[in-house]
């Protein structure tokens, strides 16, 4: 494994009493996708809070390339380089597809407020940079069409593939996706399996997935951390995960059970 | 005691009577916030209306000329010689009244926007407190109108030989402020700890949707939270025209806003809090008004609000809640 | 494509130049509505930046005309502001003359500290403001007009900055709260500013508001407006609007996005005022109470927050309204309750904005135009 890209070093997130995450340490190397499975509850989504800056760790460090990122705002997260999705879909209401991937270009912006204020020509050339790119982005995903619609239109899995998009635009090393497949039927979660792939090698991104489907964490995933009540609890090839007691007794035993 | 001492005391007495207003006022905006979030920016104008539902009722000589059942009714109130069964029925009537304003507004305006985003909710009770106040300007007129006396206010003879304090002026309009909000405060905190309305509304600040999965009638729950919030602002709107017999339809805005600072100040939506709160407002602004000047009395309080959102935007009794992603 | 709409903007302003001289010879009453209409402009559309694009709750919009309107006409009088004193730590001569044994209270330490503290802040404000009165006062004709009225949107600008900062954490209510909070505040320190004439208001500040600088600076305040949100970069206003824990995520410095809004609203705010106080030629701190504040939301509100156009037209309807009003009010076949509703334009406000809330919260006018979606 090459030099880890992401690393969580003893991550250790309480709310009051409640340790939703305990003592949690694992990494990601360049393009790498590693899956991050467990029950409902186990702290997956507040490791994602923790990592992109949502909420401050209470003891540990997350580093990206190789510097501590954990006291950062979300936004200077981002321009390091770590995108996410959300689990209930955080698109801008408001506006079009075509605007909602726009937002995500700010910050590659090159100009500041006062050219933005008077439309001088540098604006000029890097709108229409930027309408490039984005249409680029919403032909890959096959969104380019309805570029005029406003977002919260869409068909739901358009949506979720949207916010990808979105997260896409913010030009990541790293892609946080949070159950992307969450409401999506059997051939839906097919082609979003072979997106993820395309996007990992097209863009040469690391993912960091968190599913609730098996399917979809085994079928692609080369590594998977398991959570379970904040604390993990295997990590591992998805074979190894499949057939680790631990994970069986306290996930996937309780999905047969169920 | 040194005189220092003594003009400490008299403006510590000042500002608990003025706090004591504060605290009536901001029980409403903190208990509204409880069950539904938002603030009531109306909630200032009740307490003006209390004010003038005092004087429709006692007023004689405003409606002197005229005939008619309102008429004969206010002038038989206005008959009863001044004294505390003449404030306690006034209390108690510009409190009903208030009361049924609040949830006549509550129903009419707020109740048809409960699922909508709350700056909607907000325009809407802005809009409310225009109306009431232009209203007021419209059938009252917007010169101030004298209060009737309701008591007379001598100031209390403390004996010369207690020594020192006799020279402090203690006005009986502020010992029955403060005693009336005291027991209103002992009411208050009766009906929300030990009845079973009182409960309903404490559940209903922790988990709406719950509350009325369990049967709890939640549109019941919050309209009598208006009116009793709304009672409260009456009460004390009769209170502070007992001191100032001077009313006019915008004197509710700036007892209104500070307190809302008095609320925000004790950590909106907990009942102590904002009587805490109000009664440090009080204190702090009738000590500006005495040490430093009386023409920075309204910027105090804002400037008290701006201080504490900086510092400890949950309140001072308040908690931390953050939203969840 | 992208000069259209710089066209657009010279074409007016030279449109402007042509009809100023004959529009300044017409009916004076008309004339006054005009360029009322054209400073509401100004305001509305400032504040739909922040109120309508940003998404925050501003309530203290005139606190900000007020900040321009005084410190442009200190410009073209030449007001100067005296130094505050320094706290006094220890007993004055005379009050030592009069009583040897004379002290000042120690407990008072703490408070005279910050007053110093505050007070060399206000000194150094000061400072730069009698420091500049000179250079303004050295340019010829329009020269100066121009100075003083950026000059009032500079330090107007400044107000919001120091307002957008602390207010960063608040949403909603409680910022609605603090910036009408700053509105009396600013309103409380000009009624006891002597220099300014206290609460008697500052008479005699010399005519120069006339109809081409009102509209050009509509035109310029619309077309700066109109540029940000539609571009990449003022995309990010609306994303703050629409979810900020997206907006983060994605990048957007959202605090920022939410000072900047308040500058740039602040800033237009002050020409409004400083055109204001050269076309009236008199201010006064009430004129800049928390209900002109609420004038200029009702405006956003009405003609849609976030919809340029729709705020535009409720900017010139509800201006004309009070005057429309007071001609009803004097029509004598109305019975008299309505005629008394027409002098108070209050209760009409008010109204409107309960029943635009309960039955069209996006506004009356939003929608009417429809809605552009590729960039311009």
């Amino acid at each position: 494994m090459s030099a880890p890209l992401l690393d969580l070093d003893n991550i250790t997130v309480q709310f009051g009493g409640l340790k939703a995450v305990a003592d949690v340490s694992f990494s990601i190397g360049e393009r790498e996708l590693v899956g991050l499975i467990g029950p409902n509850g186990a702290g997956k989504t507040t490791i994602f809070n923790a990592i992109t800056g949502v909420y401050r760790p209470t003891a540990g460090h997350v580093s990206f390339l190789g510097k501590k990122v954990g006291h950062h705002p979300p936004y200077i997260i981002t321009a390091r380089g770590i995108a996410r999705t959300f689990q209930n879909i955080r698109l801008f209401a408001s506006m079009t597809v075509f605007d909602n991937v726009r937002c995500a270009c700010n910050m590659h912006l090159k100009h500041g407020i006062s050219h933005a204020l008077w439309r001088g020509t540098k604006v000029a050339a890097e709108e229409q940079r930027i309408e490039r790119d984005v249409m680029e982005l919403l032909e890959i995903f096959g969104l380019h069409e309805q570029r005029d619609e406003n977002a919260k239109a869409l068909p739901y899995g358009d949506q979720r593939r949207l916010e990808i998009v979105r997260a896409l635009a913010t030009k990541p090393k790293l892609l946080l996706l949070d159950e992307p497949a969450a409401g999506m039927n059997p051939t839906e979660k097919v082609e979003l399996m072979k997106l993820i792939r395309f996007v990992q090698e097209k863009f040469a991104l690391a993912v960091l997935l968190v599913e609730h489907d098996m399917k979809v964490v085994m079928g692609i995933c080369e590594r998977i951390v398991v959570l379970d009540y904040g604390l993990k609890i295997a990590e591992g090839t998805p074979g190894e995960i499949r057939a680790n007691p631990k994970v069986i007794a306290a996930y996937l035993g309780k999905e047969t059970a169920a | 005691m040194s005189p220092q001492t003594i003009e400490f005391i008299q403006q510590l007495i000042n500002g608990l009577s003025q706090g004591a207003i504060y605290a009536l006022i901001a029980l409403g905006y903190t208990m509204v916030f409880g069950v539904l979030r938002f603030i009531n920016f109306a909630h200032g104008d009740l307490y003006m209306i209390g004010g003038f539902a005092g004087w429709m009722l006692f007023a004689a000589p405003e409606n002197e000329a005229k005939t008619g059942m309102w008429a004969s009714l206010s002038r038989s109130f206005a008959a009863i010689p001044p004294g505390m069964p003449k404030v306690l029925l006034a209390l108690a009537l510009a409190m009903m009244f208030c009361a049924a304003l609040g949830m006549l507004i509550e129903w009419l305006c707020y109740r048809p926007l409960r699922q909508r985003p709350r700056i909607t909710v907000l325009i809407t009770a802005i809009g409310v407190s225009l109306f009431l106040e232009s209203f007021g300007q419209y059938i009252w007129g917007a010169a101030p109108k004298s209060f009737p006396t309701l008591i007379e206010d001598p100031a209390i003879t403390i004996p010369e030989t207690w020594g020192s304090i006799s020279t402090l002026t203690v006005l009986t309009s502020q010992v029955i402020i403060f005693c009336t909000t005291l027991g209103l405060l002992a009411l208050l905190t009766f009906i929300v700890l030990k009845t079973k309305i009182g409960m309903a509304m404490r559940a209903l600040a922790f988990n709406q949707t719950a509350c009325a999965l369990m049967g709890v009638n939640v549109n019941l729950i919050i309209a009598f939270t208006f009116g009793l919030g709304s009672a409260l602002a009456g009460a004390a709107g009769i209170l502070t025209s007992i001191q100032q017999p001077s009313i006019d339809p915008l004197m509710g805005i700036l007892p209104g806003l500070k307190a809302f600072v008095a609320a925000v100040l004790g950590g909106i939506g907990n009942l102590a809090g904002a009587v805490l709160g109000a009664f440090l407002l009080g204190v702090v602004e009738t000590m500006v008004i005495g040490y430093v000047s009386p023409t920075y009395k309204d910027a105090v309080a804002f400037g008290v609000l701006i201080f504490i959102l900086l510092l400890r935007p949950a309140g001072l009794l308040g908690k931390n809640v953050r939203e969840k992603v | 494509m992208f000069e259209r709409t710089k066209l657009i903007l010279v074409a007016c302003i030279a449109a402007f130049a042509a009809l100023s001289p004959l529009i300044g010879g017409m009916n004076p009453y008309y004339f006054n509505i005009l360029i009322s209409v054209g400073i509401s402009l100004i305001l509305a559309v400032g504040l739909n930046l922040v109120n309508g694009y940003t998404g925050q709750f501003s309530l203290g919009h005139a606190g900000f005309m007020a900040v321009g309107a005084y410190l442009a006409a200190a410009m073209s009088l030449g007001i100067l502001f005296p130094y505050l004193d320094p706290p006094q730590w220890a007993p004055t001569a005379e009050e030592l003359a009069a009583d040897p044994q004379a002290t000042v209270a120690k407990w008072t330490y703490p408070f005279k500290a910050l007053w110093l503290l505050f007070g060399w802040l206000i000194n150094a404000l000061f400072w730069c403001h009698n420091h500049i009165i000179p250079l303004g006062a050295a340019l010829p004709g329009w020269g100066k007009f121009l100075f003083a009225l950026f000059y009032g949107g500079a330090i107007a600008a400044l107000a919001g900055l120091t307002v957008g900062v602390p207010s960063l954490r608040l949403k909603g209510d409680y910022l609605a709260i603090v910036t009408l909070g700053f509105n009396e505040i600013i309103r409380v320190v000009l009624q006891s500013a002597d220099p300014v004439g206290a609460s008697r208001g500052l008479p005699g500040i010399p005519l120069a508001t006339n109809f081409f600088w009102t509209f050009t600076f509509a035109a310029l305040a619309i077309y700066v407006v109109w540029n940000i949100v539609h571009s990449t970069y003022g995309r990010g206003f609306l994303a703050v609007r629409d979810d900020e824990i997206a907006a983060e995520a994605m990048g957007i410095n959202t605090t920022k996005y939410k000072v900047l809004a308040f500058v740039i609203a602040a800033f237009f705010a002050g020409i409004a005022g400083g055109l204001y106080a050269h076309f009236f030629q008199y201010i006064n701190p009430e004129g800049f109470n928390f209900m002109k504040s609420v004038d200029i939301v009702v405006m956003v509100i009405l003609g849609g927050m976030g919809s340029m156009w729709g705020v535009c037209a409720a900017a010139v309807l509800l201006t004309i309204l009070p005057e429309v009003l007071r001609k009803v009010a004097k029509i004598e076949a109305l019975p008299e309750w309505a005629r008394e509703i027409a002098e108070n334009r209050m209760i009409i406000y008010s109204l409107i904005l309960i029943i635009l809330m309960l039955a069209r919260p996006q506004g009356l006018f939003a929608g009417w135009v429809k809605k552009k979606t590729r960039p311009a």
